[in-house]
């Protein structure tokens, strides 16, 4: 008994290529977006980030103005008083401006000189501390002489550290945190077996796309929250001036972000797809993990040197951070972001083309780990 | 018609294929069986486009097929897999809309599937929390909710309790009797033969048989013969070209040899009349099990 053929045409057209890639990467992100760990670990980080900035700003607003006393009707009070930047309280007497120094009051008390043993030409004030000389204060009451910088820095370079740090961690908490997720992503569909039923239904190269740009798109989505607390923490405590000059580098270092994590991601799944168990990953993806780790640590020990940012900025793996940084330093030309990108985009383009082809050869080899170049040759 | 056409195989010097050719044909439940290693996983492997081939082709309805041909398949493959932490249904419906269909049609899909398998009520648990057999009628479940065009299962029947089995049995016959090509292998031949309507049997690595359960019966059991008498059946072993080769009082089963078998047959028949009633006789039923270890040797 031969019953007919059901109609040739196919009850549901195959899906195209970009749908099953959607489709995939909306997997991806619902069951990243399920998991309570990552939810809370993206709020901790917000809020680090959140308050980091402002309690900054508070901090270094708070301490701006020393507290000295003066001793009423002194030949210095009124002098002092005119000094911007100290904030004077008027005592009755030299007893009474000392007392206040002794129960920290102020930081400093400002006598006339003649009260000592002034010397001629010497300084009108005679300034008592409690136990170290207030370099605030005496700078305050200094006449400074002037000084030319041959070679100007823009930035503070405890500033110029924490952007460093800044830079560098985030960059390197999103590679890790996503880049782990994906190389366990692909290692849980080969463990599975899963890999077998989507790969008679989808492509490699479409599995493959979908859970790079999921994951992508999860991390460009937690780096631009970053990007926008930081943006508003600084606002919010008035550091209008640091925002100024580091809103380009931000803006730069999310769009080097946007390709260095795709070339990240594509070597994690391809990786990943070597092995068979959740427990090798560590191992087969440690080559990569140093890729990442290296320009964490480069440039919190090098930010002031502008030779290692030189080559780390046109460096595929350290770019995302050593670019950004020197934009922010004033030490890059406008041209060279550009070349930098174009350097970038090239090489992550070869990787995905590498990383699909050992990735396909490697998905449904299961059991022993597979050798490199057998992956590559297919 | 899938048609399976001189295919050969080899993994790093060891040939798994070696010329493999049979036909699944439409609304046929086709039972693929052979030992462990004998090349069942490699072929649907193959027909599936998981695994290429060395040399030779597959093909539905005399067409090479295309990656969209084999979209339109349901596949179980032997390394039963879903993902541990997504919801049964969720992951049905999943796997639907990636061959193509839309959200609401791949749920209603899910949802009678699921219900068809008796697994309607876990269809919001994970699937990690299902027990084994639960867990396969959901894998089956995943390879059906597209309404494939052609289904290649591999050891469907494995780890079901009995009453699972008749369960899906008969979602997969309803699956035959649309026009469907099935392709499913089994160790456990009992049910083969129950459920199967053609017959390939591997071994080694190439088709040792192939064709309908009865064509294989008839050729494999042809020359043995069983005969129940009302009375004692001692006097056949006087009966020329007959060869006894069980007895048991009234019951005997016999072999006959030479050109004239049938005549002899006619000629048994004929003379058990004369000596009472018969109660039956036929050819010898040979079981798939059998046949198998026959065709096999």
């Amino acid at each position: 008994m031969t019953a007919t053929r059901p109609a040739a045409a196919p009850r549901f057209p195959a899906p195209r290529f970009s749908q099953s890639v959607w489709l995939v990467a909306q997997r991806e992100m619902s069951m990243k977006l399920r998991s309570k760990a990552f939810l809370i670990s993206t709020g901790i980080l917000m809020l680090a980030v959140l308050a980091s900035v402002v309690i900054g700003g508070l901090v270094g607003g708070m301490s701006s103005a020393p507290k000295v006393s003066v001793v009423e009707g002194s030949s210095v009070a009124s002098t002092v008083q005119a000094i911007q930047g100290l904030d004077v309280r008027v005592a009755p007497s030299t007893d009474a401006a000392e007392a206040l120094v002794r129960d920290g009051t102020v930081d400093a008390a400002v006598l006339g000189a003649d009260t000592g043993a002034g010397a001629s030409g010497a300084s009108p004030f005679t300034v008592v501390a409690l136990d170290s000389a207030p370099t605030a204060v005496v700078q305050a009451l200094s006449v400074a002489p002037t000084v030319q910088l041959l070679e100007p820095s823009d930035q503070n370079p405890l500033i110029v550290y924490f952007v460093a740090l800044a830079f560098g961690l985030v960059f390197f908490m999103s590679a890790i945190t996503f880049g782990t997720t994906i190389a366990q992503s692909v290692v849980e569909e080969k463990q599975t077996r899963v890999v077998e039923i989507l790969l008679s239904t989808i492509s490699a190269r479409a599995l493959l796309a979908g859970k790079v740009l999921g994951n992508s798109l999860l991390a460009f989505g937690q780096i631009a929250a970053i990007a926008i607390l930081a943006g508003i923490g600084l606002l919010i405590s008035g550091q209008t001036a640091l925002l100024g000059s580091l809103g380009p580098s931000i803006i730069w270092f999310v769009v080097f972000f946007v390709f260095g994590f795709v070339l990240l991601a594509s070597l994690f799944a391809a990786t990943a797809a070597l092995v068979s168990r959740q427990e090798d990953i560590g191992s087969v993806t440690s080559p990569v993990m140093m890729l990442v780790m290296i320009p964490y640590f480069l440039v919190i020990f090098f930010n002031d040197n502008a030779l290692v940012l030189g080559i780390m900025s046109y460096v595929p793996f350290s770019a995302p951070v050593g670019m950004p940084m020197r934009l922010f330093l004033g030490t890059a030309e406008w041209w060279e972001p550009l070349i930098s990108l174009v350097v970038l985009v090239v090489v992550t383009a070869g990787v995905i083309v590498l990383g699909s082809r050992i990735y396909a050869n490697s998905l449904l080899r299961t059991g022993a780990r597979v050798k490199l170049r057998d992956a590559l040759r297919g | 018609m899938l048609e399976v056409a001189n295919v050969s195989r080899s993994f790093g010097g060891r040939r798994a294929l070696d010329d493999v050719s049979f036909t699944v044909g439409d609304g046929r439940m086709t039972g693929f069986v052979g030992g462990n290693g004998a090349g069942k996983t490699t072929t649907m492997r193959i027909i599936l486009g998981v695994l290429s081939s060395d040399a030779g082709s597959v093909s539905l309805d005399g067409r090479a097929l295309t990656p969209a041909d084999r979209a339109l398949f349901g596949y179980m493959p032997e390394e039963r897999g879903l993902y541990p932490k997504m919801k049964v249904a969720e992951q049905i419906v999943y796997l639907g809309r990636l061959h193509g269909m839309s959200r609401a049609a791949a749920t209603t899909n899910t949802e009678r599937l699921l219900d068809s398998l008796e697994l309607g009520e876990r269809a919001g648990d994970t699937v990690e929390s299902l027990s084994l057999g639960n867990q396969q009628r959901a894998q089956i479940a995943a390879a059906l909710v597209h309404e494939p065009e052609v289904l290649v299962l591999d050891e469907p029947f494995s780890g079901l309790d009995p009453i699972a089995v008749e369960t899906v049995q008969g979602v997969l016959v309803e699956y035959a009797a649309r026009g469907v090509p099935v392709l499913f292998s089994s160790h456990q031949l009992d049910i083969v033969e129950r459920i199967c309507d053609d017959l390939v049997v591997i071994a080694g690595g190439s088709v040792r048989a192939s064709g309908s359960k009865e064509e294989l019966q008839s050729r494999h059991g042809g020359s043995r013969y069983e005969i129940e008498l009302s009375d004692d059946a001692g006097w056949l072993r006087d009966v020329d070209g007959v060869t006894v080769v069980d007895f048991d009082g009234g019951y005997a089963l016999f072999e006959v040899q030479g050109g004239q078998a049938d005549a002899v047959v006619q000629r048994v028949l004929a003379e058990a009349l004369q000596h009472g009633a018969v109660r039956r006789f036929a050819p010898e039923h040979l079981s798939l099990t059998q046949i198998f270890k026959e065709v096999i040797r």
